[in-house]
């Protein structure tokens, strides 16, 4: 094992690393030249049009989607050569949170919630304590025996959202979460991103359309546009940029 | 002018689209298609072969899925089978008594009923009951990325929706073929009644005088395969679905129509196996 120092040395550094990612569907070349860092405990927000690949992107570094080329590296593991059970393991640290939310349709929240520590052994009691902060975390503790389809849009997100972090991840993707929800629950669920991060110090990268999240959410922004990284920085730093596309992520519509 | 050529090229495009349609490389892809769908199915199958045996063991999903798959279709079922036993006895009374050879009643319909008939149409309802609901389960679930989250959260969505239900259904359609044997016995004895007079008891020692070790076993047999069939199609469908909403119905429809078309192909091969035995 050559990368045995290297997977020791990089714990204060860098979480993700991706190289020269790429990624075609047919002829269809979506990902075209992508490469990022995500540092310990940063917010990264990633932006970019519809369709321009930014589901694609997260969706290669858990492997649900495999990439063309290049490299992605997590917690210092090269993801694209492990097997099913190290990526099980590697899969157990990050957390994701699905555009439509996806929760287990025939499941209530209670059990939906309980499906990720099916695996972890622990005591009843320790897993129902478990489910009951993961639940007060996001605020909706009154709703644990409810189906899904019996909730709103906005508390789907949130019961995705304590789904994610019932493992306690070091590392949280968010698949814009706040996309189809009105202002008000936009802003409390960018607040609770903020929250989680400074009560769990995790790292996540934030896909989002809503330039106020980013307000709120970043420490770093990038913008994706045709499969290739075309800015990159804070969120004062952008939203000053004199190029147009750029300018147009932050500029409110009314 | 610039027009006028755009839409000639169109035309040209469309009937090149139709010509292609007969063409050799037309073909060549369609074949190409079917022989991808194929090689996909193969792994499918290793892969819950695979997987069904590898601990850990989904234990309470199987039984959820198999109290599913017997509540969803026991009473289907009973239903059917008091009906085609019942009418079948009808059916044949006729026939059999203008041969003299009415006292054989009980013995032929049980015959055929186990079979052939009982067999067949249980593994029909649960295909039609049970593989559309588990197609349109696995897509609905694909399509939400809900087996997606399964995924990544570590935990095996293989495993869980998939090894569980074809193992359910597997189990399950042999015993509701039992359950509809008995059914269409009690169906058949009814209508022996409708004209005429026999005990229960003359009716089942004029079945169990005539009934052959061969009649049931390789029909049960055959039920397993049936209950695999439709699960292992099914999930299939259900899982690989990858064309949003309207695949979610597409995987259903495929799953009823080539799980019945399969069940049939069995039963065909059944009988050739059977009679090579005996
Ligand atoms: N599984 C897939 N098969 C084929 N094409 C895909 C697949 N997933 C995504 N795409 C294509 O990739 C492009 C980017 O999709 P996506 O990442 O979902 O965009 P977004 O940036 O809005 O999240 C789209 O054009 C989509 O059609
Ligand atoms: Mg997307």
């Amino acid at each position: 094992m050559g990368t045995a120092a290297a997977e020791k040395s990089s714990p204060e550094g860098d979480i993700i690393t991706i190289d020269h990612l790429k990624k075609s569907f047919g002829g269809h070349e979506v990902l075209k030249d992508i490469s990022l860092k995500l540092a310990k405990g940063e917010n990264l927000v990633i932006m970019g049009k519809s369709g321009t690949g930014k589901s694609v992107l997260i969706k290669c570094i858990v492997r649900l989607i495999e990439p063309d080329a290049g490299e992605i590296k997590i917690l210092g593991k090269d993801v694209l050569k492990l097997n099913a059970d190290e990526l099980n393991d590697v899969r157990k640290k990050i957390g994701f949170l699905f555009q439509s939310a996806a929760l287990y349709d025939s499941m209530t929240v209670r059990e939906n919630l309980e499906f990720p520590l099916r695996e972890v052994r622990k005591k009843n009691e320790e897993i129902e304590q478990m489910v009951e902060e993961a639940l007060k975390n996001v605020g909706l503790l009154d709703v644990i025996d409810k189906m899904p389809s019996e909730l709103s849009g906005g508390m789907r997100k949130r019961i995705g959202l304590a789904r994610t972090l019932i493992l306690r991840p070091e590392v949280i993707l968010y698949d814009e979460p706040n996309t189809g929800l009105d202002p008000i629950t936009t802003r409390e669920i960018s607040k609770l991103i903020v929250e989680l991060k400074d009560k769990y110090q995790t790292s996540s990268i934030i896909i989002t359309h809503d330039s106020e999240c980013a307000r709120i959410t970043a420490n770093r922004i990038m913008i994706i546009n045709e499969g290739l990284c075309v800015a990159e920085g804070t969120y004062e730093e952008l939203e000053k940029s004199e190029d147009e596309f750029v300018s147009s992520f932050f500029t409110k519509q009314d | 002018m610039k027009k006028d050529a755009t839409v000639l090229e169109e035309n040209g495009e469309e009937a090149k689209k139709q010509a292609s349609k007969f063409s050799i490389a037309y073909l060549s892809e369609r074949l190409d298609d079917f022989f991808g769908q194929v090689d996909t199915f193969t792994r499918f199958t290793l892969r819950f072969f695979k997987e069904a045996f590898m601990p850990p063991y989904e234990v309470n999903e199987f039984l959820k899925q198999c109290y599913l798959v017997g509540n969803k279709s026991l009473p289907l079922v009973g239903l059917t089978a008091l009906i085609m036993g019942l009418v079948f006895t009808m059916q044949s009374r006729p026939t059999l008594t203008k041969f003299g050879a009415q006292s054989w009643l009980p013995a032929m319909v049980a015959i055929a009923m186990i079979r052939e008939i009982s067999p067949v149409i249980t593994a029909l309802i649960c295909a039609g009951k049970v593989g559309s609901g588990i197609g349109a389960e696995l897509a609905s679930m694909r399509v939400t990325e809900q087996i997606d989250a399964m995924e990544v959260s570590g935990n095996r969505p293989f495993k869980y929706l998939v090894v569980t239900r074809v193992m359910a259904i597997t189990l399950m359609v042999p015993l509701l073929a039992i359950f509809s044997d008995s059914i269409s016995l009690l169906g058949s004895f009814i209508g022996v009644n409708l004209q005429g007079d026999t005990t229960a008891k003359l009716f089942l020692s004029h079945i169990f005088e005539k009934l052959d070790f061969i009649d049931v076993f390789p029909a049960i047999i055959k039920t397993f395969f049936f209950g695999f069939a439709i699960g292992i199609i099914s999930c299939y469908k259900g899982y690989n679905s990858n064309s949003g909403t309207e695949g979610v119905g597409r995987a259903a429809n495929t799953s009823v129509v080539q799980a019945s078309l399969t069940i049939f192909i069995i039963d065909m091969l059944a009988v050739q196996v059977a009679n090579f035995f005996t």
